[in-house]
């Protein structure tokens, strides 16, 4: 059980911590609680299917076409629905969740409630210290670690990354310094949905797939960046391991734990905030809260 | 004799005076006429149906924006308020008997509890944080609510709660009434200073708390009414429904809560009532598109955000009516002077 823990705490971590960093990224540069954020992932995961099943496209090609047509997807949906109302905050929600329907209608259109997998990339599995782990989790596990160091790359080292952390530092100065803001903005949704997309191909082999597997880790998610401080890339790295070992010990340790594992995860959220509002690494929005 | 002649005449200056000036209270009278009057022409149980259900969530829909339109608490949880409400009325009817008129107000009690204790932890975020904080509540409560199955039901919830009253007719009148009773308490009650209060904590908390007002009291104040209202149609709720499911209190509803007070427009209270009796006999009327009807339902909240983003009743209240420069009194659009102050408009 113990090693059972450990495994899904991880991988459920990183794929959390991937989901919540798109958010983060985007509420932070552009402004936008993007509530069908998780709508993509599910998306994604649906796109890989369709090109397994029925262009009989390999996983390690379906997966990086679905992830680009998933980013281009959203700057679309972005250019149309988000961008004219931009202004109005509470607009903006409703769209994002018009446009998470949406996605999970057309689903629910084409496929039915039903549940749909695809088959594991890599079969077998390895032992680890006495411990049998299938190939699939390690493979996704290492895809999943390899993807964080890559964003953490791209923000720290390349100069798009620095404009997307100028601007969400100060909009109003970075557009001053001679950053493009509506193209900045527009680029970290893209960003930001792939990296969604990216967390739907890593989980794809390991979960079955419903046209409402997206809520879930949108909860997840929520509690992830508001336990990590809005915006902190840090915080929702760390917020995502700690509630995702929260959650799998809860599913694990308690009887009916599998009803309560949100319920655990977001009474952490709450207990955080009652003792520290600005959440683990709360950053400079002190007036915004 | 003279005395009903003196206030039936008075009533009618008012009427004229107050109502018959501008399109939108013409437009408000004509709505809550024929709301009343409907049953005289038709009393077709699958519409009467629909009708019940659109007053009991105008109720919902005007409380959320009383709180987060008027107060600017965004509440993404609103479904917690219902569903309190409509688990402890079902419980205080099934286990301890209670007619429907004291289990619903009760029931509406219930509510306020859950407004106070979600407000307290939530007075010290704001924004967005508050926006996902409160969205927890409800979910975290649904946890609860399937992890122990002996008081709520699980999954299936109550069941075999008493009628509202004995005939569909009453049912309908029932929620007209409190519907229209309600809305109106709740618009008098943003037109009122507390109101004010509340909207000024909207538009600038500092500002508020630096004229010596106490915002915590009014922002908690702001919580158990909008609590109060919600979970009075929560109450309702589970009489007309004779269940109290995990369906109250699901993330969905509370988007669709949302949806409908944006739609219909913030910060009006007729906005809110009017979104939901346009949207919810709209989704049922797409009920013979079974497969397409929330995908059409999304895709017009979608276009109508496009062109309207303040939403629908202010939208259009502004392309009949105009705000006088000066004493910020609302005229039709076809005045050249003010009504009040005969300044110039536009």
């Amino acid at each position: 059980m113990i090693q059972n823990i450990i495994i899904n705490g991880l991988i459920n971590g990183s794929v959390y911590a991937l989901l919540a960093i798109g958010f983060s990224l985007v509420f932070g540069v552009a402004r936008i609680v993007n509530i069908a954020h998780t709508a993509f992932y599910m998306l994604a995961a649906y796109f890989i299917y369709i090109g397994f099943h029925y262009f009989g496209m390999s996983p390690y090609v379906a997966m990086p076409i679905s992830i680009m047509a998933v980013g281009l997807l959203a700057i679309l949906c972005y250019k149309i629905f988000i961008k004219p109302i931009r202004e109005h905050e509470a607009a903006v929600l409703i769209a994002t969740i018009a446009l998470a329907m949406v996605i999970q209608e057309s689903l629910l259109i084409g496929f039915g409630g039903h549940y749909l997998g695809v088959p594991p990339l890599v079969s077998g599995y390895a032992t680890i210290v006495g411990v049998k782990v299938t190939n699939q989790h390690i493979l996704a596990l290492v895809v999943a670690l390899l993807s964080l160091l890559g964003v953490r790359f791209f923000l720290m080292k390349t100069r798009l990354g620095l404009a997307l952390r100028a601007t969400a530092q100060d909009r109003e100065v970075a557009n001053l310094m001679g950053m493009n803001e509506s193209m900045v903005a527009m680029l970290t949704m893209g960003i930001s949905v792939m990296l969604a997309a990216l967390s739907g191909a890593i989980v794809v082999p390991l979960f079955v797939l419903d046209p409402h597997m997206w809520m879930h880790p949108l909860t997840m998610m929520l509690a992830i960046v508001v336990l990590g401080g809005l915006g902190s890339i840090k915080g929702s790295f760390v917020g995502a391991y700690i509630l995702a070992f929260a959650e799998v010990l809860v599913v694990f340790l308690i009887p009916m734990g599998a009803y309560l594992k949100g319920s655990v995860a977001l009474s952490i959220m709450i207990l955080v905030l009652l003792i520290r509002p600005e959440g683990l690494f709360g950053v400079a929005f002190e007036e915004e809260r | 004799m003279g005395v009903i002649g003196f206030y039936f005449r008075k009533a009618h200056t008012l009427f004229r005076k107050e109502v018959l000036v501008l399109p939108s209270r013409i437009v408000v009278f004509v709505f809550m006429i024929s709301l009343l009057l409907l049953p005289v022409f038709t009393q077709d149980p699958y519409l009467l149906r629909i009708l019940i259900l659109t007053n009991i969530f105008a109720i919902l829909a005007a409380s959320w924006d009383l709180l987060s339109g008027f107060t600017g608490q965004m509440n993404f949880g609103h479904a917690l308020f219902f569903g309190v409400a409509a688990y402890c009325t079902g419980i205080l009817n099934l286990r301890l008997d209670m007619p429907p008129y004291v289990s619903i107000p009760l029931g509406a009690m219930g509510a306020v509890l859950a407004g106070l204790v979600v407000g307290i932890p939530c007075l010290r975020l704001r924004g967005t944080y508050l926006a996902l904080t409160t969205l927890s509540f409800p979910i975290i409560l649904l946890g609860l609510v399937f992890a122990i199955p002996d008081v709520t039901g699980g999954e299936l919830g109550i069941s075999g709660i008493d009628r509202l009253s004995s005939s569909r007719l009453g049912d309908f009148y029932i929620t007209s009434v409190l519907m229209l009773g309600l809305g109106f308490i709740m618009w008098k009650i943003t037109d009122s200073n507390t109101g004010i209060i509340l909207h000024a904590i909207r538009e600038d908390e500092v500002a508020v708390r630096a004229s010596g007002i106490n915002t915590t009291r009014y922002k908690l104040l702001a919580f158990c009414l909008s609590g109060f209202f919600a979970g009075i149609a929560g109450g309702l709720y589970a009489h007309v429904m004779r269940t109290a499911g995990p369906s109250t209190l699901e993330v969905a509803l509370s988007f669709q809560i949302v949806i409908w007070a944006v739609f219909g427009g913030m910060v009006s209270i007729y906005g809110p009532v009017a979104g939901v009796f346009i949207l919810f006999p709209l989704l049922e009327f797409l009920r013979f598109l079974p497969k397409v009807r929330m995908l059409a339902f999304a895709v017009i909240v979608l276009v109508t955000l496009l062109y309207m983003p303040q939403g629908l009743a202010p939208w259009l209240r502004d392309k009949v009516e105009k705000e006088c420069p000066r004493c910020k009194i609302r005229n039709v659009a076809l005045r050249k002077s003010c009504r009040v102050c005969t300044a110039d408009l536009d």
